[in-house]
């Protein structure tokens, strides 16, 4: 299994998120922007649901490199404290038991889960979740 | 320094026309435009036009008639509208021209926009993943603040609602049907808490205002609509924008800054006057909760209130404050370039007291148009008769 782009995730088990801490202002984002002006800031793992809504169409190919076959995905954005909030897919969790406020950890979830090489992605899902 | 004026405007009707390009429902507004300034086309001076999706908008002098005008093309998102016009009024301002066009008009394919992730400086996983959506960011925004203060669903669909049956009453209006809140409510959701009918659709159309300084208005002998404000801003840090793989962390102790606080303040402060002496407004609506942040964001209610507002009805055409009311985005669909100049449209149209059964009542004398577009651009307008 490779993931969608490198420099994504440290290299640790479990990986972390890599952001971007601006050398001058201490500015957290994610990710790591190209260049000079941020170095590479491993993000925290946990979090709390900050916002989210459920993507309920397939997104137009390009840019989308999913599979064909679709179904309903949640897209969240996780607060980490004192860092940023990271936009990421939301997984492990049916649509009805998500609420703002709830605690998440960092996951990967494959891109198709069909694909003979699956691809992943950056994920969260409940803190109680089987990984 | 003389004030910029309104003196012709012209529209094409929003929607779908087959077999008419976007450049060309452009060129029926100018023509419509000229007409209704009583001007002809080698009076303008010079042109500032919008368009994303449907060409150049300097290639229509081949249509009008090469008088070797100058004519400056505008890319700037959904602000594209507003753009040309903030540039065309300081073509005036500065004393340099007495006589211009803005045009803007788009025609775009139907469903989502097909946004790429290297347009906005993103990384290519950014697309490739599926987050290259605007509906999404939409839903995720709104669901934000809806948490934050209290807004229902409901509001949502009331929202909708008023566009729809606002726009049985605008010719130049897409969807000229009202459609019940139940019906909103329960159509398929698109992206959370948003359904079908809460979010506007790309689509086709063209707008044309023909701008004069005051004394050029005087000669030509139309009603005296004037540019009090005219200010497109982008984005301060911290703001929540489209297409956001992160977002700071804001403060608790001030609401989360946009380019649109930005450009209101700057209004009110330019016009000298504050959104309390505001009569109707057309405020950015691509979804049902754009217009309820946007109220709180140019200032006119605070966050939270708008729940009451839209129960209260102060937003209806006979309320305190009408906004959208020829049904916005929503209800005329989106064709980019032209959007924000449909608004100053009908900000003039309602200062005419040409709005038929739109019109606001009261004789209204201020209007106030804002555009916002991705990422993080807004334009406003503030107009007074």
């Amino acid at each position: 299994m490779s993931v969608i782009a490198e420099g994504l995730f440290t290299n640790e088990h479990p990986p972390r998120l890599i952001g971007g801490r601006n050398r001058v202002s201490g500015r957290i984002v994610f990710p790591c922007p190209p260049g000079t002006d941020y170095e590479p800031w491993p993000l925290q793992r946990t979090g709390r649901l900050w916002s989210y809504t459920i993507q309920r169409y397939r997104p137009k190919s390009p840019p989308y490199a999913g599979p064909d076959a679709f179904a309903p995905w949640a897209v969240a954005y996780v607060k980490l404290p004192g860092e940023t909030i990271v936009e990421a897919r939301l997984t492990n969790v049916a649509f009805d038991r998500i609420s703002i406020g709830m605690a998440l950890e960092l996951t990967q979830i494959p891109l198709d889960p069909d694909a003979a090489q699956p691809v992943l992605i950056h994920a969260f899902q409940p803190v109680s979740a089987l990984s | 320094m003389s004030d910029v004026c309104i003196v012709g405007i012209g529209i094409h009707p929003f929607g779908r026309t087959e077999g008419v390009s976007g450049l060309d429902q452009g060129v029926f507004a100018v023509r419509q435009a000229l007409a209704d300034a009583g001007a002809q086309w080698p009076d303008i001076q010079f042109a500032y036009g919008g368009s994303d999706a449907a060409g150049n908008p300097d290639t229509m002098v081949e249509r009008l008639g090469l008088t070797g005008i100058q004519f400056i093309n505008v890319r700037n998102g959904c602000a594209a509208g507003g753009s040309a016009l903030a540039s065309a009024q300081m073509a005036i301002k500065s004393g340099e021209y007495d006589l211009g066009l803005a045009v803007g008009f788009d025609k775009h394919p139907r469903g989502a926009f097909n946004a790429l992730p290297a347009e906005y400086n993103l990384p290519d996983w950014y697309g490739e993943a599926g987050y290259m959506i605007t509906t999404q960011f939409f839903g995720a925004k709104i669901m934000r603040y809806m948490h934050e203060h209290g807004i229902s669903a409901t509001s949502l669909g009331r929202v909708s609602q008023k566009a729809f049956r606002n726009a049985v009453h605008a010719p130049h209006a897409w969807r000229r049907e009202p459609v019940s809140l139940e019906t909103i409510m329960e159509a398929p959701m698109v992206s959370d808490p948003y359904t079908k009918y809460m979010f506007c659709s790309p689509a086709e159309g063209g707008v044309a205002l023909i701008l004069a300084s005051e004394k050029k208005a005087r000669e030509l002998g139309k009603p005296i609509i004037r540019l009090k404000a005219v200010t497109m801003r982008t984005r301060p840090p911290g703001s929540f924008e489209v297409f956001a793989p992160s977002i700071d962390i804001a403060g608790n102790s001030a609401p989360r800054g946009s380019a649109t606080r930005i450009a209101a303040a700057d209004a009110f402060r330019m016009a000298g006057i504050g959104p309390e002496d505001i009569a109707l407004a057309q405020l950015q609506d691509t979804e049902a909760g754009a217009e309820l942040m946007n109220m709180a964001e140019n200032g006119f209610c605070r966050d939270g209130e708008q729940e009451a507002w839209l129960a209260e009805g102060h937003t209806e055409i006979g309320g305190k404050l009408a906004v959208n009311t020829d049904g916005g985005c929503l209800a005329c669909g989106e064709p980019i370039g032209a959007s924000g100049l449909r608004q100053v449209y009908e900000n003039v149209v309602q200062l005419r007291g040409d709005g038929g059964g739109r019109q606001v009542p009261g004789n209204p004398k201020t209007a106030y148009s804002h555009v916002y577009g991705a990422p993080g651009v807004s334009a406003v307008t503030i107009m007074e008769r």
